[in-house]
């Protein structure tokens, strides 16, 4: 937990999203829509909210990040690379050969608690994190991130009920609700109905917000601090634009995995700049 | 002579070793009972989880706690600790190396009267495909116990099968294993059958059958389908040429395939498969499905002596 202003961490926000691009763009490769959803929240949770050691990334005691949405790892890198737990200029290898900056994560990079990439297991794994703290009586929190697509995963259902069973009040997820997909909306391809009434009846307390708005955020995670041992695991039900803040990705689905050219990238950097469509 | 099945000797062992070591835990799927942690899940119920029916997530579950350092053991049913958890077990236990066993019970065609949704006869094949993945047949309830043990003191992923039904006690207590090193039965001249899990015993008798009309026969228990023992294998091409191999799985991926390889790759020695013949089992008396595909004595006497 550090001391951080709403507004400091918008900046940081703007930061990461400045660097997901360059990373995308140099890579020619990567998944810019869904790591520019969840921006706001990785922001939050790792230069505020949680309690980790950049220089010790295996720390006992730190809270864990799960990003089961593991293809939108270029936005958690940027955060792990601004905050030391690598050099920063190896944010320049994403995807390339020896990299520890892999298309979907693995343990090798310093800073990652469980390879995701293939959706609906990162969830259950996190689900195994808060067991564990709660067997050897650690005080760590584990923080998830799901995408809306991925709770079409059966693995999903059946890590939530697990949750419920252990009463893992130190399981905080996010659910990035951009409502798009690979095949197009989420109501075109398999709707959701209503995910937040799906956890509650998974016993989960959920916090339905704007996941974009980093005041709502902050607040929510403050929220969720005052309900810490509340026997209920807690689930943000965030409602995000894919491609956020960068006009031409913004609810475009096939931003979800491509990247930008040279002309675009240089627009997006100017639209971020300049703050597009978070004045 | 005793018997007893290789899965009492797991929940007899993981009892044990739950007992010394606080970080060893069970994730059962809810056949717990039938897979022999019902005592475990009783006495040691802090290091018990039960995740209900939801295999996939219990090797996730089991991930998330080897990161955390425990040693957990997901238990089911070889067919579902195989195929139903394979692409968990895959990116998120074997990727990362992770310290998970997987102890499939009811392995090959043992849990005879179920039929084929509950017969393992690909399981070995499955994740012996898998990289950083280590693959055990015990062959009896001591052995089973000794390599429980073993699977405990070795880091990383290990996928273990046992038997649903009672077979031959062929060791004792004292008997040594270990993990990728195949155990000689007994020496011979003549022929060498390599075998694994509840089809050693079969080898055994055979052996002692072909042994009236004078053929002297090696028998290996080769319990560590991977990472195979490799040099067990070329010293029978070497000193002996001719190998039959005995499994309780399909004669594709599994044990008989493992020796093919070494020995096509030595350019020298002649191998014979006795195994499940790449079909679906059905309900039926263990010994019924065993005779079906060929696995008795009696086949292995005879393919020995039509062997040239």
């Amino acid at each position: 937990m550090k001391k951080v202003t709403v507004d400091e961490l918008k900046e940081i926000a703007k930061d990461l999203r400045k660097k997901v691009v360059t990373m995308v763009y140099e890579a020619q490769s990567g998944h810019p829509g869904g790591s520019l959803s969840v921006a706001d929240f990785v922001t939050a949770c790792y230069f505020k909210e949680m309690s980790v050691d950049p220089k010790n990334p295996k720390w006992a005691d730190r809270d864990r990040f799960v990003l089961s949405k593991g293809h939108v790892c270029p936005i958690q890198y940027a955060a792990l690379g601004t905050l030391g737990f690598f050099p920063e200029e190896v944010l320049h290898t994403l995807r390339k050969e020896g990299s520890p900056l892999q298309g979907h994560p693995n343990m090798e990079c310093p800073g990652i608690d469980i390879p995701t990439g293939s959706l609906g297991q990162g969830f259950a794994c996190a689900v195994g994190m808060a067991i564990a703290a709660k067997l050897d009586k650690k005080s760590y929190r584990v923080f998830a991130v799901l995408g809306d697509g991925e709770c079409q995963e059966g693995e999903i259902w059946e890590a939530a009920q697990t949750a419920n069973k252990y009463q893992l009040d130190n399981l905080i997820v996010f659910v990035d609700n951009n409502n798009l997909q690979i095949d197009g909306t989420t109501d075109e391809v398999m709707p959701n109905l209503d995910l937040g009434e799906k956890f509650k009846a998974f016993g989960f307390e959920v916090y339905n917000i704007d996941g974009n708005d980093m005041a709502q955020i902050v607040r929510t995670l403050d929220t969720i601090k005052m309900h810490a041992h509340d026997h209920k695991p807690k689930v943000i039900i965030g409602q995000t634009t894919k491609g956020k803040g960068i006009s031409f990705m913004e609810n475009v689905a096939v931003w979800h995995g491509i990247a930008p050219n040279k002309e675009q990238y240089e627009q997006a950097i100017k639209e971020l700049d300049e703050g597009y469509s978070f004045n | 002579m005793e018997k007893k099945a290789t899965r009492n000797g797991f929940g007899d062992e993981i009892l044990e070793l739950g007992r010394k070591n606080k970080d060893i835990l069970v994730v059962d799927a809810d056949i717990g009972k039938s897979c022999k942690t019902d005592v475990f899940a009783h006495e040691l119920e802090t290091q018990h989880i039960n995740v209900g029916i939801a295999e996939q997530n219990a090797a996730g579950v089991a991930a998330g706690l080897a990161t955390c350092g425990k040693i957990p053991f997901v238990v089911t049913y070889a067919v579902f600790g195989s195929l139903r958890m394979c692409e968990m077990i895959r990116q998120e236990i074997a990727y990362p190396k992770l310290n998970v066993k997987i102890a499939g019970s009811h392995g090959g065609l043992t849990p005879a009267n179920d039929g084929a949704s509950h017969q393992a006869v690909e399981d070995i094949g499955v994740m012996r495909s898998i990289p950083n993945m280590t693959v055990i047949m015990p062959a009896d309830y001591w052995s089973a116990r000794a390599l429980v043990r073993a699977a405990v003191e070795q880091y990383g992923p290990i996928y273990l099968r046992f038997t649903r039904d009672a077979i031959p006690v062929i060791y004792d207590a004292d008997t040594k294993f270990e993990i990728g090193k195949a155990h000689v039965l007994q020496e011979g001249k003549d022929l060498a059958i390599i075998a694994n899990g509840d089809t050693v015993c079969l080898a055994l008798e055979a052996a002692k059958e072909l042994a009236k009309d004078g053929t002297s026969v090696k028998v290996v228990d080769m319990h560590t389908i991977k990472p195979l023992d490799v040099d067990a294998v070329k010293d029978c091409v070497e000193n002996i040429g001719k190998i039959i191999t005995t499994e309780d799985h399909n004669i594709y991926n599994g044990l008989g395939s493992a020796v093919c390889e070494v020995v096509a790759e030595l350019g020298k020695g002649k191998v014979k498969r006795i195994g499940i013949q790449d079909r679906f089992g059905e309900s039926a008396p263990y010994e019924r499905l065993m005779a079906k595909n060929g696995i008795t004595i009696e086949n292995i006497v005879k393919t020995a002596k039509e062997f040239t």
